[in-house]
């Protein structure tokens, strides 16, 4: 097939266009949506969303929000990343949630109730999660069960028994556990806490940048990194090149000898270990403690579903749209609460995901117009110009 | 032959497609074609594949909307939107691959869709049996109304396609590449029913690639040959060697060379092999025993569906056996893995390219490396080296001509048919093999591409190699192979040597009217 020398052929040129047309148009309805709400505050109301850490007119609040929101974007991309490296192999990982689930029940218990040091707890955390994902790969490869079913059930599955776990380091005065700064240690009969920071991340001088926001550290150079890894696994080693021929046809692989059923399980136990490691990233920073009493599992995973399709389904792709997501999300916390819902900014990016299920018409529809010009350009240059 | 019979040569036209072109990005898929269909005529269209017709075929029903051209339907100008509108016209189509539903019984398929329905929806059915049996008669069309497709020959399921326009009243019948499927006897009942329905006035459309068939029916063929119009010539005044030169615009030869045969050891050996079916509760495969020796192509023949795919799955280690015993080079491989096989000097072109064959969204030096990636050439240290990935996909493009937009680097899914089972029979001849499993390696492929493969899969045996090839083709059968296996309800029901053999004494075992106890 012939094409054109255009810049908009490049698909990364087409994806980045599609994107942010999705970005364009999620934020215009939501904008109508606050309109309907309360019209004389939607110009502001909207601006402060996509201002978020921008609101504040001090340097220094700026860059301890923005901080704030690169803490919880490092768990988010790598939730996304499990979402799409699944995905690049033909398998929906709605389990990205459930599994992240069991990442956060792990480290937090391992840091406040064992007082481990940060790595094992992180490496606990990945164990944890990826060990649910490989239990819907298991079952994807053997009984055949499909993974969403699975996920969706483990997804609950992992809620509540993370749920009973960490009763255990709760917090008697509160339904949240303890900080993982701390320790619990039982002392005739009931429980107290001693120090412990060595279960926190390293902050590698990072939080220095963000006016000495504490919880900024190592959580962001290590997400992004396992993003470009995530890059380089899927398209320059040989597991890579059988996974995505895996994804890509089933039958050829297996044709040409390759475990595709291991592969599945592996897929999946590599994708929860990037969901769980994301937990560890956000509660190894003491950024928030987990409610024991919570009943619906937490967001972060399904964002991760947002953020992989936003992001074009390219671990690079990933690392910006993730940042948007957390970036729209803390926005909507700057809304005038009594006028608006907070729930807005989540309106917004689950209208942005909406939108990108048009990526892909989107590309077509360039597609075809760049072909009918090129055509036109050929017929002109000469009349005889095709073959089969 | 029965042409005398009255079919007036200068009656207006049933079918007229006028200057017809239609452009693809990049293709002109139909470069102003003209067709003329007579009334009452049967009229071949001729063409390797990717000449256009399936295009005029789908601009005919509305699938595509032509840049330039008219259609005009018994002389009168038409616009045709969409296949409903070819409906009305009276144009009706037997496809390749039957449009019937299993589980319902003949009738039901017969007036799916244009059911007699009376008041408060009530279906009435006597009076469309009343017709349907009224047109059997009438155009000896043998079927049984009650019967379930899934239980009929596929020779009465064509019968029923057939039945099923022209209970519609249709008056234009288009027969797409009709007797692919069917048994040399069952094509020849075709042929008489095709006559007949001339005979009745009927206009015929006869899309084929089989010159022996277009001679034996048509009145008259037009010729196209990578989307052009070639031409329209009456059958009496030409040969078939005339038509091939139009089709394929150069003299072929139909005859495959091969050097004396010269037999080495027994490479492969096949005991009691009985594979279990995913159709049905039977075995597939049922007590299947040979032998393939260095130097010898063994063809398993037979028709679609009579356990040649069940067997190769087994064969190959796609699907475990239910039975019996494979011995390759002299070592048991009955529950060997598929990656060990094929290391040991298994190569199999799969049936189907495209779910096995290739990962159509992997670049072509992607796919050419599909069964070498895992070798130390190919991948250090678990990276890819793409540099030598590249240099090998250019050496086999090179060597096999493989043709391709882009070279190397081109989405397997862009490329033409023939080069995508050039690329697939690259790959597996080039690995090689002690055994090349090659299955139907020519189907869908235009006469250039199947005597390439042909010619490379000789070579291979004269090399010295054993080949097991497994054809629907009753021609290349008999061109290619040292040794016939004849493959009928999932039994060996009969071993043919191609010297003596006939099409017709084939087509008995074929269709399991005659055996052997083997």
């Amino acid at each position: 097939m012939r094409k054109g020398n255009s810049i908009l052929r490049k698909p990364a040129v087409q994806t980045l266009l599609s994107s942010l047309l999705c970005i364009l148009l999620g934020l215009l309805v939501g904008f109508i949506a606050l309109l309907i709400i309360n019209p004389s505050g939607a110009v502001e109301a909207i601006l402060d969303i996509i201002k978020n850490f921008w609101n504040y007119s001090k340097r220094a609040t700026q860059l301890k929000n923005l901080g704030n929101t690169l803490v919880k974007t490092a768990p988010l991309l790598m939730c996304s990343l499990s979402v799409l490296f699944a995905y690049k192999v033909g398998l929906f990982n709605i389990g990205a949630a459930g599994q992240y689930v069991a990442g956060a029940g792990a480290c937090i218990f391992c840091a406040v109730g064992l007082g481990w040091h940060w790595l094992p707890c992180m490496i606990a955390s990945i164990l944890a999660g990826a060990l649910v994902g490989a239990i819907s790969g298991l079952l994807k490869a053997t009984r055949n069960v499909n993974e969403v079913i699975s996920c969706i059930m483990l997804n609950w599955i992992s809620l509540y028994l993370v749920n009973t776990l960490l009763s255990k380091v709760k917090n008697p005065t509160s339904p949240y556990t303890y900080n993982v700064a701390k320790q619990m240690v039982i002392e005739n009969g009931a429980s107290t806490t001693v120090a412990h920071p060595e279960a926190l991340l390293p902050q590698l001088g990072i939080n220095t940048l963000f006016n000495n926001n504490k919880y900024v550290g190592l959580a962001i150079p290590l997400a992004i990194l396992l993003a470009v890894g995530i890059w380089v696994l899927l398209n320059k080693t040989r597991l890579g090149y059988e996974l995505r021929a895996t994804g890509l046809n089933k039958h050829a692989a297996k044709y040409c000898g390759m475990q595709d059923k291991a592969n599945i399980v592996l897929t999946m136990a590599i994708a929860g270990g990037l969901a769980g490691i994301g937990a560890s990233m956000l509660y190894l920073t003491g950024f928030e403690e987990w409610s024991v009493t919570q009943s619906s599992v937490p967001g972060m995973g399904f964002n991760g579903i947002a953020a992989a399709f936003l992001g074009g389904l390219h671990p690079i792709g990933t690392i910006f749209s993730s940042f948007f997501i957390q970036h729209i999300t803390d926005g909507g916390a700057q809304l005038n609460k009594q006028v608006y819902p907070s729930e807005i900014s989540g309106l917004i990016s689950s209208l942005i995901i909406y939108f990108c299920a048009f990526v892909l018409f989107f590309k077509l529809t360039l597609n075809r117009r760049l072909d009918r010009k090129a055509e036109r350009l050929q017929a002109i240059a000469q009349k005889e110009g095709g073959k089969a | 032959m029965e042409k005398e019979q009255i079919r007036p040569q200068d009656s207006e036209y049933a079918v007229e497609m006028l200057h017809i072109t239609k452009r693809f990005p990049g293709i002109i898929a139909n470069d102003d074609i003209t067709l003329q269909l007579r009334k009452g005529e049967i009229h071949a269209l001729l063409g390797e594949n990717g000449a256009g017709k399936s295009t005029l075929m789908s601009v005919l029903f509305g699938l595509y909307q032509p840049e330039e051209g008219i259609i005009k339907i018994n002389g009168k100008e038409v616009k045709i939107s969409d296949p409903n509108d070819a409906n009305d016209l009276g144009i009706g189509m037997v496809h390749q691959h039957f449009k019937l539903v299993e589980c319902f019984t003949v009738l039901d398929n017969i007036i799916l869709g244009v059911e007699p329905v009376g008041k408060a929806g009530i279906l009435h059915k006597a009076e469309a049996r009343k017709r349907v049996l009224k047109l059997s008669e009438k155009y000896g069309l043998q079927v049984n109304p009650d019967a379930k497709i899934s239980d009929i020959t596929v020779g009465m399921q064509q019968r029923t396609e057939i039945l099923k326009m022209l209970y519609r009243d249709n008056d234009i019948l288009i027969f797409d590449e009709p007797t692919a499927v069917l048994t040399p006897q069952e094509i020849e009942e075709l042929m008489q029913i095709m006559r007949n329905l001339a005979a009745e006035g009927k206009s015929i459309l006869f899309i084929s690639h089989k010159l022996a068939e277009i001679m034996a029916v048509a009145d008259r063929c037009s010729v196209l040959r990578k989307g052009k119009y070639i031409g329209t010539v009456n059958t009496k005044d030409v040969t078939m060697e005339d038509l091939s030169a139009m089709m394929v615009g150069r003299n072929v030869n139909f005859h495959v060379e091969k050097k004396p045969q010269k037999l080495g050891d027994v490479i492969l050996k096949v005991e009691n092999m009985t594979v279990a079916s995913h159709m049905h509760k039977n075995n597939a495969v049922k007590n299947v025993s040979f032998e393939v020796r260095a130097g010898e192509i063994v063809c398993i023949a037979g028709i679609d569906g009579n356990g040649q795919t069940e067997f190769v799955y087994g064969l190959t280690g796609l699907e475990p056996l239910a039975g019996g015993k494979i011995t390759l080079l002299g070592k048991d491989i009955t529950k060997m893995p598929i990656r060990r096989r094929s290391v040991m000097g298994m190569s199999h072109i799969p049936e189907d390219r495209h779910k096995h064959g290739l990962v159509l969204d992997y670049s072509l030096e992607y796919n050419i490396v599909l069964q070498r990636y895992f070798e130390p050439q190919f991948n250090k240290n678990e990276f890819l080296r793409r540099k030598n990935i590249r240099a090998y996909a250019d050496q086999l493009i090179e060597q096999y001509d493989i043709r391709s937009g882009q070279g190397a680097i081109t989405s397997a899914r862009s490329m033409s048919g023939g080069n995508q089972q050039k690329a697939i029979v690259a790959r597996e001849i080039d690995r090689n093999p002690s055994l090349l499993v090659a299955v139907q390696p020519t189907r869908g492929l235009d006469v250039g591409a199947i005597e390439y493969i042909h010619k490379q899969i000789v070579a291979q045996r004269d090399a010295g190699k054993a080949v097991l090839l497994v054809s629907l083709e009753m021609d290349e059968v008999l061109d290619v192979s040292d040794r016939i296996l004849v493959m009928y309800e999932g039994e060996i029901v009969g071993e043919l040597d191609p010297k003596t053999t006939t099409p017709e004494e084939m087509g008995l075992y074929m269709a399991g009217a005659k055996r052997k106890e083997m």
